[in-house]
């Protein structure tokens, strides 16, 4: 019993002991706190103290653009004017949806500020909008981010006003119930916030928001889709786009850029419920403000951006090319929308790439012939064109499935369809070479035109056989069998 | 034993006729009482609601026309800017001619609460409750507890997502479980306590009530969180004034059972 006792004595004291070790320890990491925070608190109380001098209307973009940088000018009492509207758009081709949007486009008009600058905010609620909205600015300091104080019923407006505190790239969005469909249904955008003197200069400066859409449809059910509350709440989303739609920048409305220019993109996040994993292809960001605050992050392959937040990626773009900008959660980017285009012109700098270099046989035993034992496997060759075709499907499969889907049908505006392709169709020589050696520029597919990239096919002459004569026997189209001696004179012919 | 007493006294009363209900029933459907759950409420228990009746179908262009032609103090050149402002009728021609773009059997739109409230009574009526509304405007087609059916619900949001809805005619969907048209796809209506429950320019200072409708702050209050519809209908009755006149919001009027 004693024992037992002087057990629970001993095991007391160590206890004890630890708490005063925790204790001291958190003494020791309120106080390092305090003395880390104390320039930020400072810096923050200086930007409150900041006298505006001068009254000016702030300029507003639509995506991908941003309006100009405040550069060295002081800080203003800056006019913000915004519109709501709710407005019946394009999902995707066919698809249409009713979209709620801040000043027209989704996701809502950019506003760029500097800090000290006190924002008059007009909140104009459309007569025609059958509902209330109201704005949460995530840069605002106050109750409900502005929210509480912009409240508007259809064909009236608010003003409020606020003096911008904190530097940094933000959301904003409507919050009015039911938040998460308001949200939903494209009331977000962003605001930044530039540090005194602005953000150091670069060459291009674009706009690119990432949201998700939930749809009583299907993805590409046409006809206008009614917003789909229950997939909302099971975040089940059937759209996952950049700017508001599927193809808002492929194609003719692809960002551009020149070698050797620095490109920014202010990049947001409205969700609802998606967290992006934003991707550029082929791109490294050489910084990265993480999250839209201070922090810099250099040489970033994939940057996070949360729902209702953001991050300004930059780069230097070093060689030409289409750049694919994606949400790397990877279905999303392929199966439901959240792929742009960057697009770079001017001259090959091969030391920095190369292109393709050599085509050979990778021998993973060594680079001198090896056989088994035995005879040696025969080269498969297909007997009739029934076997050309099912060794064709399973090319397919492992080459051509991921851009041009399972059903042939492509990536809207990016790219192209077999299934029913009057390309395809149009030129059996034309669509083998394209196969054996790639394609760049435009073209025009059934009516739609693409601009893409196809890298060329390391293929043998049996394999591009098969698959285009799979291709050319599958999904409406013509009933073309492709031999390998076509594809051997089209190789032969370059 | 007051309820006691109420009852036995509905029971004596109820039995004799009334010549006068004959008059304001024309157009009207009985909603009969019951208990129903709000979405919100200061206090969000079980709210009982009487026998009442109901106009059938909104107020229409047609009806209000006729209504000023008697009653010019109401028109819109002479109506006191603090019952309706500027928005008061606004697409009307003049005095007494809407818009060539209404037509007379749609909604009567942009039009205050005092005007409302006052067309009610120059019929002998009055507006309906934000319970009576809510309580008649729960039943679907076939059953007068819709609030769980989500077929229902989507079909209430796909309303309030569609524009210009205020332009369709009266009468043109199907009548819900008590007879009545239109409560949803149609306009916003006007309730007498439409501001009683959330917000208005005036309770701002009641954090408390204000913060339900803003972020999921209110969700987690719900008594149906699936029911964003009522969200919606809650958010615009938070959002306007009495002498607030919108393009999609009308009204109908209800009326007491004479006992």
């Amino acid at each position: 019993m004693r024992f037992i006792k002087s057990i629970i004595m001993r095991k007391y004291t160590l206890i004890q002991e630890k708490l005063s070790a925790i204790v001291l320890l958190c003494v020791i990491a309120i106080m390092a706190s305090c003395s880390n925070n104390t320039p930020s608190v400072k810096e923050k109380s200086n930007s409150a103290d900041i006298v505006v001098s001068g009254e000016m209307t702030a300029e507003l973009t639509a995506p991908p653009y941003v309006p100009a940088p405040v550069g060295d000018r002081p800080a203003k009492k800056l006019l913000v004017n915004m519109e709501i509207l709710e407005q019946e758009g394009e999902m995707t081709d066919g698809v249409k949806y009713v979209y709620w949007t801040f000043g027209g486009s989704v996701p809502g008009s950019f506003i760029r500020t500097r800090v000290g600058d006190e924002v008059q905010f007009t909140l104009k609620n459309h007569p025609d909008n059958k509902l209330p909205h109201n704005i949460d600015l995530h840069a605002v300091t106050g109750p409900g981010g502005g929210a509480t104080s912009s409240f508007v019923a259809p064909g009236y407006e608010t003003k409020f006003s606020f003096k911008t505190l904190n530097p940094g790239l933000y959301v904003y969005h409507c919050a009015t119930a039911p938040v998460g469909m308001h949200i939903a249904n494209g009331m977000y955008g962003l605001i930044l916030v530039e540090p005194e003197g602005g953000l150091p200069k670069v060459d291009k400066e674009y706009y690119v928001m990432q949201g998700d859409f939930y749809t009583k449809g299907e993805n590409g059910q046409p006809g206008l889709q009614p917003f789909s509350m229950q997939k909302a709440v099971d975040e089940d989303a059937d759209y996952v786009v950049f700017n508001g739609s599927v193809g808002a920048l492929t194609g003719d409305k692809a960002i551009t850029a020149k070698v050797g220019e620095t490109v920014r993109l202010y990049v947001g996040n409205g969700g609802p419920n998606l967290v992006s994993s934003f991707h550029v292809i082929g791109e490294i960001f050489d910084r990265v403000n993480i999250e839209g605050g201070d922090a810099i992050n250099e040489n970033v392959q994939t940057t996070l951006v949360p729902a209702g937040g953001s991050a300004i990626v930059e780069f230097k773009v070093d060689v030409p090319g289409t750049f694919i900008i994606v949400d790397h959660s990877i279905f999303r980017a392929f199966n439901k929308g959240a792929l742009g285009m960057l697009k770079v012109e001017g001259d090959e700098n091969k030391s920095i790439y190369s292109g393709k270099l050599l085509e050979g046989i990778y021998h993973p035993e060594g680079g001198t012939i090896q056989e088994m034992p035995g005879d040696a496997p025969a080269p498969r060759v297909a007997a009739s064109k029934a076997e050309r075709i099912e060794f064709g499907k399973q090319v397919y499969t492992s080459t051509c499935f991921a851009c041009h889907q399972s059903e042939g049908q492509g990536v809207a505006k990016a790219f192209p369809p077999l299934a029913g392709s009057d390309y395809l169709n149009e030129d059996v020589n034309r669509a083998i070479d394209i196969v054996l050696h790639g394609k760049t520029g435009e073209i025009t597919v059934n009516g739609e035109s693409y601009n893409s990239v196809m890298t060329a096919q390391t293929l043998s002459d049996e394999e591009v056989a098969s698959v285009l004569t799979y291709v050319y026997n599958s999904w409406s189209n013509n009933g073309s069998e492709v031999t390998p001696e076509m594809v051997a004179k089209q190789r032969n012919a370059h | 034993m007051i309820k006691r007493l109420i009852f036995f006294l509905t029971i004596v009363i109820g039995a004799i006729p009334e010549p006068l209900m004959a008059q304001v029933q024309s157009d009207m459907k009985k909603i009969k009482g019951g208990i129903y759950v709000p979405l919100y409420g200061l206090d969000s228990s079980n709210v009982i609601v009487d026998d009442f009746y109901l106009d059938t179908y909104p107020v229409t262009n047609d009806e209000y026309r006729n209504y000023l032609l008697k009653n010019p103090s109401w028109r819109k050149t002479e109506v006191i800017q603090l019952f309706a402002d500027q928005r008061y009728l606004n697409k009307w021609v003049n005095d007494t001619t809407f818009s060539h773009s209404f037509k007379g059997q749609s909604p009567i739109t942009s039009i205050s609460w005092f005007a409302a409230k006052a067309y009610c009574k120059s019929q002998g009526k009055r507006l309906p409750s934000v319970d009576e509304w809510e309580y008649a405007a729960m039943a679907s087609e076939n059953e007068p507890n819709a609030q769980l059916d989500s077929v229902f619900q989507q079909f209430i949001i796909e309303g309030y997502e569609t524009p210009k809805t205020s332009l369709k005619e009266i009468g043109q969907s199907s009548p819900n479980y008590w007879g009545i048209h239109d409560l949803h796809a149609m306009v916003w209506e006007w309730t007498s306590d439409f501001n009683s429950v959330l917000i208005s320019g005036e309770s701002r200072k009641d954090v408390d009530t204000d913060r339900k409708l803003f972020c999921a702050g209110g969700s987690v209050n719900a008594t149906a969180l699936m029911n964003y519809a009522a969200f919606m209908r809650y958010a615009i009755r938070g959002s306007i004034k009495a002498n607030y006149c919108m393009e999609n919001m009308g009204f109908r009027c209800a009326s007491d059972i004479i006992k």
